[in-house]
């Protein structure tokens, strides 16, 4: 009985409220209108119009609740495709083929949606609301726990791969683990000039220190609030922040198998790589998993480079609550920002040829992520 | 003889890709810009939007019958049957009564039905017609729900075809 009283139900009921929230009202939507923006981005880039076309049929709903209404439709301008989408994954026959493996075949797919998702606990998306941290879990060790989870994403594609038992498919899961090794090292790399810089690894103390001293990759941000000596260390280190920034931006490009890295699913070579065996709602999660995983990583980077939900001028959630939702705004629309940017060079450039993926990844990026570390070690010796 | 391609050179802009890289960002953000700006207009929205009034005359749609004032054109003589490859057209010929006023044709069809699941579109059957009998026309939606109902018979045909003035020749000449 003691135990039960003692345990602190405060936080476990907001931390309920938090993950339910964010991934029932903001990440699961968000992935299926990044989908949506993905197909009318590509389509506005290629000269066309894409979906444009899903609105509440107003003849179907009225039959469902029992009214007569007119052959006409609610104009949503196509904002209803990813309702539809859904309804025809869920609809699809799920097959699953005789010559695979059962258990990681089912296995697979929880694989590559869970790790996306799960990533986002420690990721502060607001500053407080009602008092309350806007992040899930503020640990401590907060990129390490990122980075650690997100590298399970790889298995669910590689066991996707072994498991169809079929050549194409496991290719795709092949590749796929070996560009994982040779990003996952610059990755890592990339952000230790960060933690150098500001000696911590909890995600909320980062953020902390970039609204104190401007954002990272634009220090100009904390211009009227900081001293001339502080913003002159900020200015010094700019350019190895943006050097940081830069391969951390491409390595989450190859990690979230995004082009011009998605050598895993090539779809002019392998099919479509290791989900060839896959339909229906299986497919689907491989589908969304990497959307969310998208969505992890542009918070990743978000928080690391761009200030988090900081924005000058704006004050944090201590001044109110309708602050507190303006924060979890900015922070998703920066998130926003940056989908477009994956989507846009997806739509720019060709996908990489294997051996110039494992050149760029072992040959430049190592080795700059590397002498970045210490060039900016240097600095800081320097200057402190 | 062995002939070695010179490499180009490429200089340091071109070796880090980056400025390259931006150059292409910059094409594809000017695309979505112009079509955001509704400056680019190439898709036509196919219900609302058709193209039927700039078809071009040669355009190739579904084959019709036509008539002249007061007599079918065919003689049912079979030809567009036996030439059509996917042997869509099937011809029923029914000999003309004695009494008729063009009984010196002898031969007109009692049933013309073209299956047009099967039918290609390729042009032949007006090709070969030697009565300009049969034509195609601009139709181009044919749809159905039920494969009998996309089998054209003698009266559908001849109404999508209708009447068709101009000369046929060799009637002229007879005339």
């Amino acid at each position: 009985m003691d135990t039960i009283l003692s345990l602190d139900w405060f936080l476990i009921l907001t931390s309920l409220a938090k993950t339910l929230g964010i991934i029932f009202l903001i990440v699961l939507p968000m992935v299926s209108y990044t989908v949506y923006a993905e197909r009318r981005v590509s389509a506005l880039i290629q000269d066309r119009l894409g979906p444009n076309r899903v609105d509440i049929p107003l003849s179907v709903l009225g039959s469902l609740l029992g009214f007569k209404w007119k052959d006409r439709s609610i104009f949503l301008g196509g904002l209803g495709q990813p309702v539809a989408d859904a309804v025809k994954f869920i609809l699809k026959e799920d097959l699953t083929p005789a010559h695979v493996n059962k258990f990681y075949y089912w296995l697979a797919p929880c694989l590559a949606m869970v790790p996306a998702i799960l990533t986002l606990a420690v990721i502060p998306f607001g500053s407080t609301l009602f008092g309350v941290p806007m992040v899930i879990a503020n640990v401590n060790i907060g990129v390490l726990f990122v980075f650690a989870i997100a590298s399970l994403g790889v298995y669910g594609i590689v066991l996707a791969g072994y498991a169809s038992n079929s050549k194409y498919p496991f290719l795709g899961g092949v590749r796929s683990s070996s560009q994982m090794i040779s990003y996952e090292l610059a990755l890592g790399l990339s952000v230790i000039p960060i933690f150098l810089v500001i000696g911590k690894l909890n995600l909320s103390d980062i953020i902390q220190y970039q609204i104190k001293h401007g954002w990272l990759l634009f220090p100009f941000t904390a211009l009227f609030h900081s001293t001339k000596s502080e913003l002159f260390h900020q200015l010094v280190l700019w350019p190895w922040m943006f050097i940081s920034f830069v391969v951390f931006t491409i390595s989450i490009f190859a990690e979230t198998n995004r082009l011009p890295f998605d050598l895993p699913e090539a779809e002019t070579e392998l099919v479509s790589g290791y989900h060839t065996e896959y339909s229906s709602m299986k497919f689907a999660l491989f589908f969304l998993g990497e959307y969310a995983a998208m969505i992890t990583g542009s918070s990743l980077i978000v928080v690391l480079f761009l200030g988090g939900w900081h924005f000058p001028g704006i004050p944090d959630g201590s001044a109110g609550w309708v602050w507190g939702l303006v924060n979890i705004a900015v922070f998703f629309g920066k998130v926003a920002a940056l989908l477009f940017v994956f989507i846009w060079v997806r739509w720019t450039l060709p996908r990489f040829r294997y051996d110039q993926l494992m050149h760029l990844g072992w040959i430049f990026f190592f080795e700059i992520a590397l002498v970045n570390i210490f060039v900016t070690a240097g600095i800081l010796a320097f200057f402190a | 003889m062995a002939y070695t391609v010179p490499r180009p050179k490429l200089t340091f802009a071109e070796k880090i890709y980056l400025p390259s890289i931006v150059a292409g960002l910059m094409i594809t953000i000017k695309h979505f810009k112009r079509m955001l700006q509704g400056k680019t207009h190439v898709v036509m929205q196919y219900p609302e939007e058709k193209w039927d009034k700039s078809l071009p005359a040669y355009y190739r749609g579904a084959p019709t019958l036509v008539k002249d004032h007061d007599r079918e054109r065919c003689v049912a003589c079979q030809l567009c049957e036996f030439i059509c490859p996917p042997r869509a057209i099937t011809i029923k010929p029914g000999e003309l009564p004695a009494q008729s006023k063009f009984a010196k044709v002898e031969k007109y069809p009692k049933e013309f039905e073209i299956d047009m699941i099967r039918c290609i579109y390729c042009g032949l059957c007006e090709e070969v017609c030697p009565e300009q009998a049969i034509f195609l026309r601009k139709d181009y939606a044919i749809v159905g729900t039920s494969r009998a109902e996309m089998v054209h018979d003698k009266a559908k045909l001849y109404e999508m075809g209708g009447v068709m003035e101009g000369l046929v020749p060799k009637w002229n000449e007879k005339k």
